[in-house]
């Protein structure tokens, strides 16, 4: 049952943006989310909601991974759009009963965070999706090493992220190693109620802090007996290297930032008759 | 009766997804009460995904084609999965990492107590189990098993199993890591395991030498697919077979083989170091009676 969960969300099709610069990826991953922020009118998220099927139409990502990390927030965006709709009390009333009081300037607050919501998970999401979590270690660290000027041992950090993401399909193997041994003998894990497999769990945890600990020791050994850290500059088998599918991306996220900023700050949003469209069957 | 009966049995890792995995492609495989059966196979051919269908770890996947029975029971039923992994005892790799109780005798009254026993009938197992795997109760009882050296180790998490008295006892790999003398101990046990607790018996192992000392069957699993089933001798008779398998011939054998490229006229079915030193003792006395 863990099998799945211990590969991550990604999802390998070896397209031109899994093989894009893990690096150029995160970046232009963070100017996306900031981006959204940014944005203002239908418009802007028409731009956006285009760039991100555009991504994940070049990525072959199936739309279902997609959705899958926003089904994950839907709880949050459904409360936060109630509460948008029926709080915002100023601007035309377009509907009333008693308190509950519906305003135009509601609907499109409440649309509009919908639209915020869905773009900023499904955007992030893609970065997981189409990055390796080893490549996603080595993009950080390259990224942070401005930050050993002043001294931040940003190499350590990104050896423990390192070992921390190799570890985790390890320990998942091993839990689940354990959990058939005790299942096997009786254990309540996947038959008993709550509180007996609350019990059973301790059967699990002790046997995997245990093994925990070893592993810890045994790699330590390792590390030392190939002398990890007895000399100052480590060179990498794997040497990201820019190319010029990353300039491209850059220079479509560019392009996708400005359209965005001269939205908001120099066009006032670019007129669509919205209201029209929402309106029009209720009015 | 038989006591596993799996028919059309296939298997899928991470069903629907691009790290789709077939792990068992089509097993029909009925097992007697009372025999030793080795399953071998290449790393990767399936044996781990084959013994865990046998208690219920791993569901059926495909109800409607494939069906084990163990013991009268069917897997897929959720009535009889308690009492399945109680008639299944399944010792796996380096059992002595389930170890988790402060002492022993809690370690292996773990089992019977998940079984409701009363704590009489509780302790008297364990007695017996931890008597079985040749350790003194009133030495070890009251020890940590963290403290205990590795084959002893090793012997308590098999006691853990034994005690639940399993009709069918199946071990993943019960040799490994262990050193010669350790190896040959373990295999007695298991012996002796088959004697007095569980009538059959599956070991899932890659050492061939171990598996055509024991086993009265071998079952030689390649891809997800049975390529061969019968006595050792039968099995280790097909050389392509075993070698298109990816395994090896038992040590003995590959000897023979050698000797009789050589010339020297020793049975060609030879499989264990027993089998062949009386061939080589057989062909000394012949030919000292040649030269008297």
């Amino acid at each position: 049952m863990f099998r799945d969960v211990a590969f991550g969300q990604y999802y390998p099709t070896d397209s031109a943006v899994h093989r894009l610069d893990a690096r150029v990826k995160l970046l232009l991953t963070i100017a996306y989310v900031v981006s959204i922020f940014f944005v203002k009118g239908y418009f802007g998220f028409m731009v956006a909601a285009a760039l991100l099927i555009l991504t994940v139409i070049v990525a072959r990502l199936p739309i279902a991974s997609v959705l899958k990390s926003v089904r994950g927030i839907l709880l949050i965006v459904v409360i936060g759009a109630l509460l948008n709709l029926f709080l915002i009390k100023d601007g035309d009333v377009i509907a009333e009963w008693g308190v509950i009081v519906i305003t135009k300037k509601g609907v499109h607050t409440t649309i509009k965070m919908v639209l915020r919501l869905i773009l900023l998970i499904s955007g992030a999401s893609l970065l997981p999706l189409t990055t390796t979590p080893v490549e996603l270690a080595d993009g950080l660290e390259s990224l942070m090493s401005p930050l050993k000027l002043i001294r931040v041992p940003v190499r350590d950090i990104a050896m423990i992220m390192s070992i921390a993401l190799r570890f985790i399909p390890t320990l998942f193997e091993e839990t689940t190693k354990i959990m058939n041994a005790q299942k096997a003998r009786g254990a309540a894990i996947d038959t008993g109620n709550v509180f007996r497999r609350i019990g059973a769990m301790l059967s699990v945890l002790i046997p995997l802090f245990i093994s925990s600990f070893r592993r810890a020791d045994e790699l330590a050994f390792a590390l030392d007996a190939r002398c990890y850290n007895a000399t100052d500059r480590r060179t990498k088998m794997k040497k990201m290297r820019l190319r010029w599918a990353d300039a491209v991306a850059t220079v479509v996220a560019l392009a996708f930032f400005t359209v965005i900023l001269l939205d908001k700050y120099y066009f006032g949003t670019v007129g669509i008759d919205i209201d029209a469209m929402i309106f029009g069957g209720l009015l | 009766m038989q006591a596993i009966e799996i028919k059309n049995l296939s298997f899928i890792y991470s069903k629907g997804t691009p790290f789709e995995q077939k792990a068992l492609d089509d097993i029909n495989l009925s097992v007697a009460e009372g025999e030793l059966v080795g399953v071998v196979g290449a790393t990767g051919s399936g044996k781990s995904t084959l013994i865990q269908h046998l208690n219920g770890l791993i569901r059926v996947q495909d109800k409607k084609r494939a069906s084990i029975v163990v013991d009268g029971m069917d897997t897929s039923s959720k009535k009889t999965l308690r009492k399945l992994r109680f008639t299944v005892g399944m010792v796996f790799q380096y059992p002595e990492y389930q170890l988790f109780a402060d002492t022993v005798e809690k370690d292996v009254a773990f089992g019977p107590k998940n079984m409701k026993l009363g704590a009489e009938e509780i302790n008297a197992r364990v007695r017996r189990a931890l008597d079985v795997v040749g350790l003194d109760y009133d030495t070890f009882a009251t020890r940590s098993p963290f403290d205990l050296s590795g084959g002893e180790k090793r012997r308590v998490a098999i006691a853990g199993v034994i005690a639940m008295q399993p009709r069918i006892l199946v071990l993943d790999e019960p040799v490994a890591g262990l050193d010669p003398a350790g190896r040959a101990e373990i295999l007695d046990l298991i012996g002796k395991l088959k004697r007095e607790v569980s009538p059959t018996v599956i070991i899932v192992s890659h050492s061939m030498d171990d598996m055509a000392q024991i086993a009265d069957r071998i079952v030689a699993l390649s891809h997800g697919k049975i390529v061969a089933d019968g006595s050792p001798r039968e099995v280790f008779g097909k050389r392509e077979l075993v070698e298109a398998a990816g395994l090896e011939l038992p040590t003995a054998t590959r000897v023979a083989d050698k000797l009789i490229a050589r010339g020297v006229p020793v049975k060609p079915d030879v499989i264990t170091m027993a089998e062949l030193a009386d061939e080589l003792a057989r062909l000394k006395g012949a030919k000292e009676a040649d030269n008297v």
